[in-house]
């Protein structure tokens, strides 16, 4: 009431102070502007970046792709050599390695986030778990060629299917306990009173609420080790032949680009652009239908 | 579930198709002779029945390698040491060599233009030239227009025998470069930036003016890159081409070189290129699978035999044959079976 | 009766004991496991730790001939990058995630978050090979160039934009990287972001407050632990990045003075050495040590954000 009146006896002022507020306003909202403009920019940018990178893949890779390159292995220059052992070697530690590691890290996962809230020991598995989410590859590499490669007198591809599987854990682990972390508590109270046992009420409730986000999880382990070069270096070599045993030297798409991109020969070096342009489209793909499937399902 | 039924099958599936090949042999290390090795496994392959897998993992890796027995040989660019060779009970012989080529990026200066002695290398390298025009290199360079440019020195920033080689040249030159750097895999450069591989080098000093860099001589030559003369010890400048490597191979002294660890660097004569070297196979002298080792002395026994053309054609230099002869017999007297008997 | 629910409960009991055994078996090995490679590297690195003291962490000397071997500066060069990338990433990812929460229509929300996303996704060797050939050359002939000439005369900040014109160096480095970290940070801001409940947007909507407006005074606040968490996540992977940096660092183990001067970082350094040490060598215990400090470094990272993110962990 006071207000009304007040503002009543100062009519100029009133003018005034809405003509202020009207300028405030234009500044507010030129700054909102501004800001819309610049997320609209970054946005555009971020796109941009993955556009420019598919297209060098395109442009370099794409003219060297023909029927050689999966029907043909690696041979020596000038040779008119493919890419198929180095495609299968791939295929064959990836899919290992990650079958290999997701089921650890889903289970280390379930533990913390279910089992080890506030306990040393998981605080510690957390920790040691999240550290190697940073470590060099080469590291890992390292340290399996002493824990397999060495004591077994040889280069194998099931050791470099294990350097992969550790790496494959920690991203597993980390998506895992961040899924069932966001599960609501009426979700777990409501299979509880049902009579479930915790076990159940975990497999069959939280898994199926958190299955998005675990499996984006093991997609992201599986780009990663799709494009691991250094761990594989000292535990499956690479082999330049025909070879689907695990207990040989195998080979591997990223190690044949690392040693062809750097060659002296063009056409090895074709083959090191098509490799990348085969990876990265691969996992690119893998990812987006991963994406449809879980979203069709829902 | 169904997946892990899957897996099982696939893996039982791997212990059954796992049929041994018989003829296999592994062998790791150096990534320079990485080409020839591989071209001459496909050619091998129908003529022996071997089938070599060779993987370029570098000098060091090839050594540890054949130290742990991980592999049927092992490959190095620079020769392994003497006392590592005796503990570890190894057999060291050459296998092929090549040369190291100087490439540069100066607006106005064409193939092989420019002339380098190797202790102005040296003083760039070490950053006491650092200006193209300077007087010293104008001083060697009559008829050639030197812009006034920066000096911008490329090396590999990789552990490489590449740059053991050039570190190498670099010492035998430059009293100086010896005491304040010395020759090594990777050393403490003085100046300049590094590059990873003989493709970043390349590529660097492609992107930047005024850059000088060095690589495998197939490099400069299938890339076509701006290469320049060096002068070697008869004080002469060269160009660097096959006859000029072929004359510092054959001007090497590789009868009183122990365990065949031959100098190539800086030879005599006036047509010898001065960067060259050998690069080396390594096998234990005591296998635990002589048959393994048998078809790796055989595989070299068939390369030096025919496979000097192909070497050729990938810009590598084949062994002389004298030396050939004195690695067989090194073969035949070195590498015994627990009976004692030659392997090979 | 009694004993009958008994059973049952034995019987969700024993299940229960089975599975929680099972997930803290599993808990206990990879503690082992893992904990192995860091005890492993700790004591490959001991003969170097031993012969240098806390030399090793001060020491700029990096010289295989004469076995002298320091670690400041792939330690200041793995900082100062990932510093820098965050520094660049940061805005473009806040934009993109305030983008894809607030303004974006709905329809296209989807789409362009999966394509951000999808850049988590690139192999990081990709990075290298696409750092090395187009954005190198990229730096060498017009940016850097262009900023010496134009910024380089200048007092104070002159001098961080010296040298010869490479196109590699810490700032290309820095770049890729913050390429990388990007759809890490911006799709934890957008899930965070999301997480504010709607009446609180609403009522400031309410009050006549702008978009911007309501994320700075009201979103931002009640997220800020979270996305400074989501933060130090982006920079644990930047540290650790190996073969993206390799490629467009330009490795050399002095002291960059500017930001166009090359460095190295600990992982490349790792990578670029390794192959060529011997077993039993100085430079390996060296190497060895260098992923040990690393370990630390990402650890002392990892506690920070863990302290900042326990709020938002607890609700």
């Amino acid at each position: 009431m006071s207000a009304t009146l007040s503002s009543h006896s100062t009519l100029p002022g009133a003018i005034k102070n809405l003509n202020v507020a009207k300028a405030l306003g234009r500044r507010r909202s030129r700054a909102s502007t501004v800001v819309k403009a610049l997320c609209v920019l970054a946005t555009l940018i971020g796109l941009a970046l993955l556009a420019s990178i598919l297209l060098t893949l395109i442009v370099r890779g794409f003219g060297g792709i023909g029927l050689g390159v999966f029907t043909e292995v690696t041979k020596p220059p000038g040779s008119n050599g493919g890419l198929l052992n180095a495609i299968v070697g791939s295929l064959i530690q990836t899919v290992i390695g990650v079958a290999i590691g997701t089921p650890v890290g889903l289970l280390v996962g379930t533990y913390l986030a279910e089992y080890a809230r506030g306990s040393t020991l998981g605080n510690a598995v957390r920790f040691v778990s999240d550290v190697l989410l940073s470590a060099p590859s080469i590291l890992i590499g390292l340290f399996i060629y002493q824990l397999v490669v060495a004591p077994f007198g040889g280069f194998s591809g099931i050791a470099g299917c294990i350097a992969l599987a550790v790496i494959v854990i920690p991203i597993v682990v980390r998506t895992t306990e961040d899924m069932l972390s966001l599960i609501p508590v009426a979700m777990r109270e409501a299979a509880m009173a049902l009579g479930a046992p915790k076990w159940k009420m975990i497999v069959q409730v939280c898994y199926r609420a958190a299955k998005d986000g675990i499996v984006t999880g093991v997609l992201l382990a599986v780009a990663r080790v799709a494009g691991e070069t250094a761990p594989l270096l000292f535990t499956s070599l690479g082999n330049l032949n025909w070879s689907l045993s695990l207990t040989k030297p195998m080979a591997s798409l990223p190690v044949t680009i690392y040693q062809y991109a750097g060659s002296a020969f063009d056409d090895w070096v074709q083959l090191a652009w098509v490799g990348a342009l085969l990876i990265t489209f691969g996992v690119l793909a893998i990812n987006i239908l991963a994406r449809v499937v879980l979203r069709g399902g829902k | 579930m169904k997946i892990n039924t899957v897996l099982a099958f696939a893996l039982a599936g791997y212990a059954t198709t796992a049929v041994a090949q018989a003829q296999q042999i592994t062998g790791a290390g150096a990534t320079f002779p990485a080409p020839v090795y591989s071209k001459w496994a496909e050619s091998a392959k129908p003529a022996t029945g071997i089938e070599l897998n060779y993987q370029a993992i570098g000098s060091g890796g090839g050594q540890n390698q054949i130290l742990n027995r991980t592999v049927d040989f092992g490959a190095s660019d620079a020769p392994m040491d003497a006392a590592k060779l005796a503990s570890g009970n190894i057999l060291q012989f050459p296998a092929v060599m090549g040369a190291v080529v100087v490439i540069v990026n100066i607006p106005g200066v064409e193939m092989d233009a420019l002339k380098l002695p190797g202790e102005l290398l040296a003083d760039i390298y070490a950053g006491t030239i650092s200006k193209w025009n300077d007087p010293k290199l104008v001083e060697a360079n009559r008829g050639v227009t030197l812009p006034n440019l920066a000096i911008a020195p490329v090396y590999r920033a990789d552990g490489s025998g590449t740059s053991f080689v050039y570190t190498s040249y670099l010492s035998a030159v430059s009293a100086d470069w010896k005491s304040k750097v010395g020759a090594a895999t990777s050393v403490k450069w003085p100046a300049g930036a590094g590059a990873k591989g003989n493709d970043g080098v390349a590529a660097t000093v492609r992107n930047t003016k005024g850059s000088i860099g060095y690589v495998e001589n197939a490099y400069a030559t299938q890339n076509k890159l701006i290469t320049v003369q060096l002068r070697n010890k008869a004080r002469q400048f060269v160009k660097p081409t096959a006859a000029a490597f072929n004359a510092a191979a054959s001007a090497g002294n590789w009868r009183d070189a122990k365990n065949f660890a031959v100098d190539l660097i800086d030879q005599a004569g006036d047509t010898s290129w001065p960067i060259v070297s050998a690069t080396f196979i390594l096998l234990p002298k005591d296998p635990k699978d002589p048959g393994r080792s048998a078809n790796v002395m055989k595989f070299f026994d068939w390369a030096f035999t025919n496979g000097a053309a192909t070497a050729q054609a990938l810009e590598y230099i084949p062994l002389p044959g004298a030396v050939q002869d004195a690695v067989r017999s090194a073969w035949h007297t070195e590498i015994k079976n627990p009976d004692g008997k030659p392997v090979f | 009766m009694q004993q009958a629910r008994r059973t049952a409960s034995r019987g969700a009991n024993l299940g229960d004991f089975v599975f929680a055994s099972l997930t803290r078996i599993a808990g206990v090995f990879v503690l082992v496991l893992l904990g192995a490679i860091i005890v492993t590297l700790f004591i490959g690195g001991l003969p170097a730790f031993e012969k240098f003291g806390v030399g090793f962490l001060t020491s700029t000397d990096w010289d295989p001939v004469q076995e002298v071997y320091g670690a400041a500066v792939p330690v200041f060069g793995t900082v100062v990058t990932a510093v820098l990338a965050l520094i660049v990433s940061v805005p473009l990812a806040f934009g993109i995630a305030f983008y894809l929460t607030e303004l974006a229509p709905q329809w296209l929300r989807r789409p362009v978050g999966t394509a951000i996303e999808l850049l988590a996704a690139v192999p990081s060797i990709i990075y290298g090979m696409w750092g090395f050939f187009v954005i190198v050359p990229i730096m060498a002939q017009y940016i850097q160039p262009a900023v010496i000439d134009s910024v380089g005369e200048l007092p104070l900040i002159g001098p961080l934009f010296g040298g010869p014109a490479f196109g590699t160096g810490i700032l290309t480095a820095a770049l890729i990287l913050a390429v990388m970290i990007i759809p890490f940070i911006a799709a934890t801001m957008r899930d965070v972001f999301l997480t504010v409940p709607p009446v609180f947007k609403e009522s400031a909507y309410g009050l006549g407050c702008t978009t911007w407006e309501v994320m700075r005074s009201i979103v931002i606040p009640y997220t800020r632990t979270s996305v400074v968490g989501g933060i130090m996540l982006g920079l644990g992977r930047a540290l650790g990045e190996t073969m993206a940096v390799t490629f467009v660092i330009g490795n050399t183990n002095r002291i960059a003075t500017t930001l166009f001067g090359p460095g190295n970082t600990i992982a490349s350094l790792v990578a670029l050495e390794f192959p060529e040490s011997q077993s039993g060598s100085l430079k390996l215990s060296a190497l060895l040590a260098l992923g040990f400090i690393l370990f630390v470094i990402s650890f002392i990272v990892l506690a920070i954000s863990r302290v900042l993110l326990r709020p938002r962990l607890k609700v």
